[in-house]
């Protein structure tokens, strides 16, 4: 789609729904929102992207290929379930590092594997749409 | 942990092929290591079953009806054992078979991830997590069975796809029905539940066992819900019908019998109707093969006939007599091994015929006796073993079968068994005359393969021969272990003992994360 209003609005959107999705991705342990639907939002801010200028700007603005996403975003879900061996915890079990931040937020496990899940449906997700669009 | 290897290592094996697609060595090097490392895994987890009992994983240390546990009894045990001999054997032919676009669109992580999903189904003792499973290993099917393909695959998929979702959501539906009267679906809890609600209201119960029966049955295609199979399995490469030949079937087979062995409370109801479809099963499949001109839809539809066989063993769980019950899953056990052994080994032989040949008519081949003696001595064990000629692995899975049937007085059905058993001769001798006995056709193409691609071929299905072999010769080992499992299923009070429930369904204790009694 070739028209400048839709262009200068996405240039303006796509950073604010990318960092709209980074704060439900780290909220989402608590609180509504999590790696699932952070993921879904950071790929309607690139399939927006892609619908204003073309799915190859798309691809460059990703920088990596969605491929390569799903599979670093698979293997960091399934290796969060690891750490939990090295205290005698059961797989799986989340842990938290004791690390008092300046805010609600918690680093842990959990969150890895939350980040693990953001990843694989970005990639999964653009996978499928920049393929399609493009063909 | 160890029961989590085998669904993690599938897995992380997926996600380095997928990263790794673009280069030829990598990926081929990570779908050996992918397959090697679960061979490994599953062979060290069925050693520590089989020598200190149950293994039990509570996932992220949830105690027992909460969480969701993943327990390696012997019989998890053993069908993970099995999966991972074959998915071994199916790929190193795959790197021989498969052509370089499906591998660099990723075929060997989808392999794996249904590996996962198979091993998953295998080791969950939740139920709702067995649809899960279910799930992932049909997603990743989905994609093999039209990955690469023009008409006839995208064509055959629409079928399959259609019928699984419809499976799916007969399974759902027969879950939902089962968490409402139960309240649980930690399979131990609803096993100890659901015999006392099935008393109080046996209507809800048996239609939801019903539901289970026709989802189970769809995926394990037993007739009349057959007919997807042998419309599909045929389009895609062979290396991929034999992975699906050996592991989906196989696992609802595996989902009926842990169903219906530790599950579900005995109906005599269902186990009639059961035996009425396994005796349809196997002479509905054998005679489809009749009409049959093309080598690997043939076998296909011979994978139903045998499925008949399998789910003639869950279908005697309604004789009154313990032993008998339990001689009815060790031989189907024991069944479902055999056939997975030999039908994977029958379909590589099928898909070297046709690298060698260019066709799988089977009036445009002939004369393999003398072309490729190797592959004809290998077809030759494995189908007379399909048939269960003695001594092979087939005769002695037949023979439980048969003598479980005679003791549960099952006369009808046990002659139908037998009977099936001369077709089903018949039917092997057909595909061995057409193929390899009757001389070659004149302008048949004859395609050289290079050294290296054969050893990839035939390789596979050599070994698998042996061990089929090794099965008919010496079949004391795994038929012990086929009684353990069988002990194992169903002794129900063991059972909920080892994921720490006591009879009453209620949690004992703190559990300590993985526990063996």
């Amino acid at each position: 789609m070739n028209s400048p209003v839709f262009q200068a609005t996405t240039r303006v959107i796509t950073p604010l729904l990318l960092s709209f999705s980074l704060f439900m991705l780290l909220r989402g342990h608590d609180q509504p929102g999590g790696g699932f639907i952070g993921g879904l939002l950071a790929v309607t801010a690139f399939a927006l992207y892609a619908l204003a200028f073309d799915a190859r700007s798309a691809r460059r603005l990703l920088g990596v290929s969605p491929r390569l996403l799903t599979a670093v975003g698979l293997s960091l879900a399934a290796v969060s379930g690891v750490p939990a061996l090295w205290w005698g915890e059961p797989f799986m079990r989340g842990l938290w590092l004791p690390l008092a931040l300046p805010s609600e937020l918690k680093l842990g496990t959990v969150l890895l594997f939350d980040v693990g899940v953001y990843l694989t449906v970005l990639g999964s997700v653009l996978l499928t749409l920049l393929t399609l669009s493009e063909e | 942990m160890l029961v989590a290897l085998p669904i993690l290592i599938p897995l992380i094996a997926a996600c380095a092929g997928l990263a790794a697609a673009g280069s030829r060595p990598l990926r081929r090097a990570f779908a050996l290591l992918g397959a090697g490392g679960l061979l490994v895994a599953a062979m060290v987890l069925f050693a520590r079953v089989w020598t200190r009992g149950t293994q039990v994983l509570h996932v992220g240390g949830w105690p027992a009806p909460v969480g969701i546990t993943l327990v390696a009894d012997p019989l998890s045990a053993l069908m993970v054992l099995t999966a991972a001999v074959l998915n071994a054997a199916v790929t190193v032919y795959a790197l021989g078979d498969i052509d370089a676009r499906r591998q660099r669109h990723g075929y060997f992580s989808f392999i794996h991830v249904m590996l996962g999903g198979v091993c998953g189904a295998f080791l969950t003792g939740d139920l709702f997590n067995l649809y899960v499973w279910f799930e992932v290993m049909l997603i990743s099917s989905f994609v093999l069975m039209v990955l690469g393909g023009g008409r006839p695959q995208l064509e055959a998929g629409t079928k399959y796809v259609t019928l699984s979702l419809m499976s799916s959501a007969l399974f759902l539906s027969g879950v939902g029905i089962l968490s409402g009267i139960a309240h649980t679906l930690h399979m131990a809890d609803l096993a100890g539940r659901l015999a006392v609600a099935a008393v109080e209201r046996p209507w809800p119960a048996t239609c939801a066992a019903t539901l289970l029966m026709l989802a189970f049955g769809i995926k394990a295609a037993v007739f009349p819900l057959h007919f997807w199979l042998p419309d599909s399995y045929h389009v895609t490469p062979p290396a991929i019908t034999a992975v699906f030949a050996a592991l989906l079937t196989k696992t609802g087979v595996y989902a009926l019998i842990r169903v219906f062995g530790l599950v579900l409370p005995p109906s005599p109801y269902l186990f009639g109707l059961l035996a009425a479809i396994a005796a349809a099963t196997m002479l509905m499949g054998v005679l489809g093969a009749v009409a049959q001109i093309h080598v690997r839809r043939i076998l296909n539809v011979h994978i139903v006939s045998q499925i008949g066989y399998m789910v003639m063993g869950v279908a005697l769980l309604g004789a009154p007599d313990p032993a008998t019950r339990r001689l009815a899953i060790a031989a189907a056990l024991f069944y479902v091994v055999h056939n997975m052994v030999v039908k994977t080994n029958l379909l590589l032989v099928s898909g070297a015929i046709r690298a060698m040949t260019g066709t799988e008519l089977l009036a445009g081949l002939g004369g393999l006796a003398t072309r490729a003696p190797l592959t004809a001595c290998i077809f030759l064990v494995s189908a007379l073993s399909l048939a269960g000629l003695p001594p092979s692995s087939g005769f002695w899975a037949k023979l439980g079968i048969i003598q479980a049937g005679f003791e549960a007085r099952a006369w009808l059905l046990t002659l139908t068994a037998l009977g099936v058993g001369l077709l089903t001769l018949l039917s092997m001798l057909k595909i061995w005359n057409e193929v390899f006995w009757k001389p070659a056709p004149a302008d048949g193409p004859v395609i050289a393969l290079s050294p290296r691609r054969r050893m990839l071929l035939l390789s596979p299905a050599a070994a698998l021969t042996v061990l089929s072999v090794l099965i008919g010769l010496y079949p004391a080992p795994l038929l012990k272990a086929a009684r353990r499992a069988a002990d194992g299923l169903l002794d129900r009070p063991a059972y909920m003992a080892a994921v720490g429930l006591d009879a009453g369904g209620t949690p004992r204790g703190e559990p300590a994360g993985e526990t063996g009694p």
